[in-house]
């Protein structure tokens, strides 16, 4: 267990050392522009799956905390001036309040339910957003983004070594979850909630706690969103199809443990940016939706579950 | 400034609203209240029911007509929809829950994208003679196409209310929402029956597209708002009640009438989701919850 853990953490350094040392080199601009959005659904897939993956709370509103997330750095910056860490740390601490407000809202509400209660949350406060005007209401907000400090040649590029950091520490606190008794514990309220009240599992609280880390992961994740676009506008960042990328990503990559989340986001997200490049951006909604139903029909543990099947019967063909 | 001839107007158009909801609603009120389905599609399917009216329209048909044909091709389509979701999901047993959302939810977006890829982002609309025409009754102007949407509604909810309270089938429906082991012990198969009323809610829905499209025009992402509508309708009745869906539509349109007037359009996406919310927390059970 504790060889794991060293290698996790070096696999982790090993990631940021890159990411840094790539946003200094004269790679492409491109490749930083997608490889943020990339990196952003590491960071929203990893944090649906701590109470979608985990405890087995489907959430539809993946888009309301992300766009909670952005409008809170909107407001930082727009009022305070704030630098960018400061506005990530704000739209997490927003957002993970907004998480716990819903766990408080939706505590008694399970399946569908639960569900249908998030869906109202994103329209609700998008509706909000949309008519409040010191954001700009439906039209949104254009900013102006500050110079960019030392070592990186361009903002684009600094996000993406702060959207790297975002995502290793995202995926840090997902595996400590799963590995810990909190993770034990939201695994038996995903089999049985009563039966895990019944042993003494504090269901209550542990629900509570995984939609307010959640929550503020995704919110985290949003906060760059206004510096990344230099405008945010309601529509796009509380839009659905935020909603459903954060759910099919841990779905395809596999639910159960931590890795399944990046390996669905990252090889959802190249194709939706490569789709979105050569084909249209409609399309790539469609694969999501149509990878999606693929995976869950045919192989309902995605990715992970595929290769540990591969890896327990390596004589048998796979079937 | 507020008069109470404005809140008069809000009111009646609220009804007329209320139960134009309410048909959209009863198909997921049998697939989602009485089958226990997460059907989150239903909209989608509305919607697709909608395109479906459009289509028939350009060559020439009306809108209600092709509503009404579409019906069996939607059975048939609602049939297959249910086999595969009891196959893959509910049989299989094991965490149907949470996959059967996902399923629901991928199929929303891949009827949307497959809406937007063949028709286009923009929004269309079916013609006959009465859209566009208003009944005048003294001060006040009531759109012809809501009362024809109003009056279909209201039959389209008796039809089913009398189907489910009357007919064999019917109750065997009610029977399986209700026990669905002792309707094995019974001897009848209680996944073919579901597999039936699937078939139903999933027709009705077409004629329900058919008034959407009545009613105004329609673009591929309209089914995310009536996510919040149709389940907001379904939850507020009680699940599986049909009087209640009724009256349910009732106090959503009627609500959403007035916020329209009092606070402007802006505000009227969020007065369903927001009612929802409100019954969710207070009472999950709805007004007439079984």
């Amino acid at each position: 267990m504790k060889a794991r853990g060293a290698a996790f953490w070096i696999g982790a350094a090993a990631a940021i050392a890159l990411a840094v040392a790539v946003s200094v080199s004269n790679a492409n601009e491109y490749f930083f522009f997608a490889g943020y959005v990339v990196l952003q659904f590491v960071v929203l897939a990893t944090a649906w799956n701590i109470l979608g993956g985990y405890a087995g709370y489907v959430n539809f509103g993946t888009g309301a905390f992300f766009g909670v997330g952005a409008y809170t750095a909107v407001v930082m910056f727009k009022a305070l001036g704030a630098p960018l860490p400061a506005q990530i740390l704000a739209a997490a601490a927003v957002s993970g309040l907004l998480g716990f407000g819903t766990g408080l809202l939706t505590l008694r509400l399970r399946g569908i339910f639960f569900s249908i209660a998030t869906v109202a949350v994103a329209i609700i406060l998008q509706t909000l957003i949309l008519n409040w005007r010191y954001v700009g209401g439906a039209t949104g907000v254009q900013l102006l983004r500050p110079p960019v400090s030392a070592p990186f040649e361009s903002y684009t590029r600094m996000l993406f070594v702060g959207m790297t950091l975002l995502a290793v520490g995202a995926v840090a606190i997902a595996r400590y979850i799963e590995t810990s008794w909190i993770g034990r514990g939201l695994r038996a309220i995903r089999d049985s909630e009563e039966a895990a009240e019944c042993s003494g599992v504090p269901t209550l609280k542990l629900k509570l706690f995984a939609c307010t880390v959640s929550g503020a992961l995704m919110g985290a994740a949003g906060a760059p969103l206004p510096m990344y676009q230099s405008f945010v506008e309601p529509e796009s960042s509380f839009n659905l199809t935020y909603s459903v990328a954060a759910l099919a990503m841990p779905m395809i990559g596999g639910t159960a443990h931590w890795l399944g989340p990046v390996i669905g986001a990252i090889l959802l997200g190249t194709i939706q940016q490569v789709v979105t490049v050569t084909i249209s951006s409609e399309l790539n909604v469609l694969v999501v939706g149509v990878l999606l139903v693929l995976f869950v029909v045919a192989a309902p543990e995605g990715i992970v579950g595929l290769a540990r099947k591969l890896r327990r019967s390596p004589a048998r063909a796979p079937t | 400034m507020f008069s109470f001839d404005l809140l008069l107007d809000a009111v009646v158009f609220g009804i007329l609203l209320g139960c134009f909801y309410a048909a959209v609603s009863i198909g997921l009120s049998v697939a989602f209240g009485l089958l226990d389905v997460p059907h989150i599609a239903h909209p989608a399917f509305l919607v697709l029911g909608s395109y479906g009216t459009y289509l028939l329209g350009r060559h020439g048909w009306d809108p209600l007509v092709a509503g009404i044909t579409l019906m069996p091709l939607f059975f048939l389509v609602g049939v297959a929809v249910y086999r595969f979701y009891y196959e893959t999901f509910e049989r299989r047993g094991r965490d149907a829950g949470v996959r059967g959302l996902a399923f629901f939810f991928g199929v929303t977006f891949i009827i949307e994208v497959g809406l937007i890829l063949a028709f286009g982002v923009d929004q269309r609309m079916v013609e006959a003679n009465y859209i566009g025409k208003s009944l005048a009754i003294g001060d006040m102007r009531i759109p012809l196409r809501m009362l024809v949407a109003f009056a279909m509604a209201l039959a389209l909810t008796a039809g089913l209310t009398l189907y489910l309270a009357k007919t064999f089938t019917g109750r065997a429906i009610k029977a399986v929402a209700q026990d669905e082991s002792a309707l094995r012990l019974m001897g009848a198969n209680p996944v073919r029956i579901k597999q039936w009323a699937f078939g139903i809610a999933t027709a009705v829905t077409a004629l329900a597209g058919a008034m959407l499209i009545i009613v105004g025009p329609v673009e591929p992402s309209l089914d995310r708002v009536y996510i919040g509508r149709t389940f907001c309708v379904v939850v507020l009745a009680g699940l599986g009640s049909m009087t209640g869906t009724l009256i349910a539509g009732l106090i959503l349109g009627i609500s959403e009438s007035i916020v329209l007037t009092l606070a402007g359009a802006s505000w009227a996406p969020a007065v369903a989701f927001g009612l929802l919310l409100v019954v969710l927390g207070i009472r999950p059970q709805g007004l007439f919850g079984r």
